[in-house]
């Protein structure tokens, strides 16, 4: 039986990389009872895939891991014994049935939408980010950014996959909304498109200075986004 | 969220912040307002090495247990982050409250390798603890040592204020019951640390006065009044009742130890006369297997860890292994844990069970001979015979394995050049074995023998502690005569030789049998930079020569001198259970080529029977 499980990553846990994360939760389902499926072998692992990686010093309300199990206990129960074993920084929100031939989380991510705002002092004006955000992103017709991977540099037009820009203010912090294309191909970083409109307003984007929030992640429904927490089905 | 010592501008840019972070499975939470006594435990290595360590793990259990203790844990920092701290000046926290060190009552440092004593000074210079004990103040952090290596504490006295001799589970209760008394009497430090120096097994250096005559040997060792004039080691005699960690604290990142450990005995009953641990650790003490069963499902269930792993000195000498054993493999093989059974003797039972445990295409067979002639190992007394070795190997062979791990050592006492060959000869013949057994159709390739050789080092309370060592360079002489050996064997393709650096040896030979002139030395060798140098990476010897030079010490006066029978050694003021007579004893076996029978074949009044436990009294009532 395939479950898909979304949580939480916050606070010191924003620290930890993927591959430990991957390890806590091979930890925490022996911890918590959960009857999660082994491979053959001599060496069994877990039968385990996390949805999109999260890179170190973000934080997000919408992780994705897909489990196999043999049995297991209602939604609700399942929950509460992997919230029992989880250490500060890590929540288990749902935990959902998904039918035997849905593709697995890494597979059909589309898409994700992160909050980003500064960690110190507000520095820029709200205004002014939107007049900058209008030559840059609303009326423009590409967005073009060199992507620098290990081995070349490449000009990609970020345009078609960036699905929603937005900038708000509250309680004094300013606010960048971003949804972007995630996933195997077409992989677009909130800090590459981030670093792309602050140096379009001849600024610096200091990725220490700023917080990385992931909201949630989406696939591709008919041509609809829908939350990966949408998928599947409670177990009651 | 917790406030963290660090920001992210430091956190976000060192390698593996969650080294400082702390929030780990199973760390204890508690309010430092309700405890009146704040503790933080060191293990003066990069915590992936730090938190391996089964002895910090236990302590930290125990006292945490106590309800008016807070026992929090500090490792060293690595070289990024220590230049940052440096450079900033930001001092060294616990992981747990992330609280500045210095807050603390008391430092505990884990001496656990000697080339570990630059890492000490770091902490402290980090922390902003004065380095030396003698310049700390009555409000200054208590610094307490322990560990195999506090059974010589001398080279690092100075840094100390006290040590504790032996095992923790003892007389740290006595100690933090002092210390309540401390706080609310209000005595000055010195009246604490004399009224600490008389509890059982404690050493405060400060009241031992050793002088030393113009070659350097000590001429006279005295002490103040009000302090007893040797330490006993502390040795908990029965250890099923010992408390052990039922929640052993699981890093996030891959420490090197990334597994459930089990102690199943402490102590060892064959008496290797090169090794400490087999000395020190006397008398042999088993834990009871139900006791062990229960514990090891407890821990298991509590860190989610996938694999088990046994510890003692030699796991095949317990007497219910293979109850035990069973027992891990029936009740958890199928939950996807691994089983790991490191220093089992290569027999029918130890390859029937590794063969259920592993894959044996890629696992190895291991044995130690640690020495490659019978007449060496006679000497050492290693009762490995060829003959067995051998016939393991053979075992192994039909059972399928063509890898062959062997450890020796090289620089022994009484070694000649035929000893050394004698490494290659027996790499050779177990090929042999391998070519004689497995027909070639079911051969996987080639046989693998790997050899590994190490270079001796004498160590206090071993029958070897008055031997001499020798030169970088006769040691690397050595190596090659093993070298040459190998590259003379018929079976040379078959046959892979790694062997040590020689420079890391001669300096952890002086620290190992070293006396207190070596503070000084530590403490150049610090300032001038050194640091991790247990560390390929950071180690510098070309430092380490000048902090010598510039405190008038040479590392030769320590390594190529014998020591006389009769002279006092730095460490004799410690009572570790086995006496001198019985070292000096089996120095005379080991020149005379006797072997020497094992604490269950035939005891031979070591000493260690004054503890009143383990195998000097298994079988009598
Ligand atoms: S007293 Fe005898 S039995 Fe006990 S540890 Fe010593 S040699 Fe072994």
């Amino acid at each position: 039986m395939k479950i898909r499980i979304r949580f939480r990553k916050y606070s010191l846990m924003k620290y930890i990389g993927h591959l430990d994360i991957l390890r806590y939760f091979q930890k925490s389902m022996r911890r918590a009872g959960i009857d999660i499926s082994y491979s053959g072998g001599f060496s069994p692992h877990q039968i385990m895939s996390f949805a999109a990686p999260l890179g170190v010093g973000l934080t997000s309300d919408g992780e994705y891991l897909d489990i196999q199990v043999e049995s297991t206990d209602s939604s609700k129960e399942s929950i509460k014994k992997l919230n029992d074993v989880m250490v500060e920084g890590m929540e288990i929100t749902s935990y959902r049935k998904l039918s035997d031939n849905e593709k697995n989380a890494m597979s059909v991510v589309a898409c994700a939408d992160y909050h980003v705002f500064t960690k110190s002092e507000e520095k820029l004006k709200l205004a002014d980010l939107l007049e900058a955000k209008k030559s840059y992103y609303d009326e423009s017709d590409e967005i073009l950014v060199t992507k620098q991977t290990k081995k070349s540099e490449k000009v990609m037009d970020l345009k078609s996959l960036v699905y929603g820009f937005d900038i708000f203010e509250s309680e004094g912090k300013i606010y960048y909304y971003v949804k972007l294309s995630t996933g195997s191909t077409d992989n677009v970083k909130p800090e590459l498109f981030l670093t792309a409109f602050f140096k379009h307003m001849g600024l610096e984007f200091d990725e220490t200075d700023y917080q990385i929030h992931r909201l949630d992640v989406y696939c591709r429904i008919e041509d609809k986004f829908v939350s990966l927490s949408e998928t599947g089905e409670e177990i009651e | 969220m917790k406030k963290l010592a660090l920001g992210d501008d430091i956190l976000l840019t060192v390698d593996k912040p969650a080294r400082y972070i702390g929030n780990e499975i199973n760390m204890v939470v508690k309010d430092k307002e309700h405890v009146a006594i704040r503790f933080v435990m060191c293990f003066p290595d990069v915590y992936e090495i730090g938190m391996s360590h089964l002895g910090i793990q236990i302590l930290y259990d125990m006292m945490n247990k106590r309800e008016d203790v807070y026992c929090e844990r500090v490792y060293s920092p690595w070289t990024d982050l220590h230049k940052i701290m440096k450079e900033r000046n930001i001092p060294l926290f616990a992981l747990e409250s992330q609280d500045p060190i210095k807050d603390f009552d008391f430092l505990g440092i884990t001496l656990q390798y000697e080339m570990c004593y630059t890492n000490i000074l770091q902490v402290l210079d980090l922390s902003g603890i004065p380095m030396l004990a003698k310049d700390r103040k009555d409000h200054d952090t208590i610094v307490i040592g322990g560990g195999p290596c506090a059974t010589n504490p001398e080279p690092i006295a100075d840094f100390f204020d006290m040590f504790y001799i032996g095992e923790g589970e003892i007389s740290y209760d006595a100690l933090f019951e002092l210390t309540k008394e401390w706080k609310e009497k209000g005595y000055s430090r010195d009246e604490f640390l004399m009224k600490a120096a008389n509890i059982p097994g404690i050493y405060v250096p400060k009241f031992y006065h050793p002088s030393y005559d113009e070659n350097g040997i000590i001429s006279e060792f005295t002490h103040d009044e009000g302090v007893p004039a040797t330490v006993k080691r502390q040795v908990y005699s029965n250890l099923s009742e010992a408390p052990y960690p039922s929640k052993p604290l699981v890093p996030f990142i891959k420490a090197t130890q990334d597994r459930v450990v089990l102690e199943i005995q402490r102590g060892c009953i064959r008496g290797c006369r090169f090794c400490q641990a087999g000395m020190i650790y006397r008398p042999n003490r088993e834990k009871d297997v139900e006791v062990l069963k229960k514990n090891a499902y407890e821990m298991l269930m509590s860190s989610g860890h996938e694999e088990i792993t046994l510890s003692s000195l030699s796991s095949s000498d317990y007497s219910h292994l293979e109850e035990l054993v069973n027992f891990l493999i029936d009740n958890f093989k199928d939950k996807g844990v691994n089983i790991s059974l490191p220093s089992l003797r290569i027999d029918a039972f130890s390859l029937d069970v590794m063969s259920k445990v592993q894959d044996i295409k890629k696992s190895s067979v291991t044995f130690a001979p640690e020495a490659g002639s019978q007449r060496m190992r006679n000497v050492i007394n290693k009762g490995l015979t060829e003959e067995v070795i051998l016939k393991g190997a053979g075992l192994a062979f039909e059972g399928g394995w063509n890898k062959v791990k062997l450890y020796f050592m090289l620089g022994l006492p009484t070694e000649t050049k035929e000893d050394m060959e004698a490494i290659a000869v027996l790499a050779n013949e177990i090929a042999k074995e391998y070519y004689a057994i497995v027909p070639k159709e079911k051969r996987q390739g080639k046989c693998q023998i790997t050899i590994s050789t190490s270079f001796f080092v004498p160590k206090p309370f071993t029958p070897f502690q008055w031997e001499k060592m020798y030169t970088p360079s006769h040691y690397l002489d050595c190596a090659k005569t093993v070298n040459d050996a190998v590259n003379a064997q018929l079976n040379k393709k078959s046959i892979k030789y790694n062997w040590h650096h020689a420079d890391v040896t001669v300096l952890e030979g002086v620290f190992a049998r070293g006396d207190r002139r070596l503070s000084q030395v530590l403490l150049n060798a610090y300032n001038s930079g050194c640091l991790f140098d247990s560390w390929t990476e950071t180690f510098d010897m070309q430092k380490w020569v000048k902090a010598f030079e510039d405190a008038n010490l040479t590392m030769e006066e320590y390594t190529l001198r014998e020591r006389s029978e009769d002279e006092i050694l730095p460490w004799d003021f410690i009572d570790c259970g086995v006496t001198k007579a019985f070292l000096l004893r089996e120095r005379k076996n080991a020149y005379a080529e006797t072997v020497t029978p094992n604490c269950r074949q035939q005891c031979s009044g070591c000493g260690s029977a004054s503890y009143k436990g383990g195998v000097c009294f298994e079988n009598k009532n």
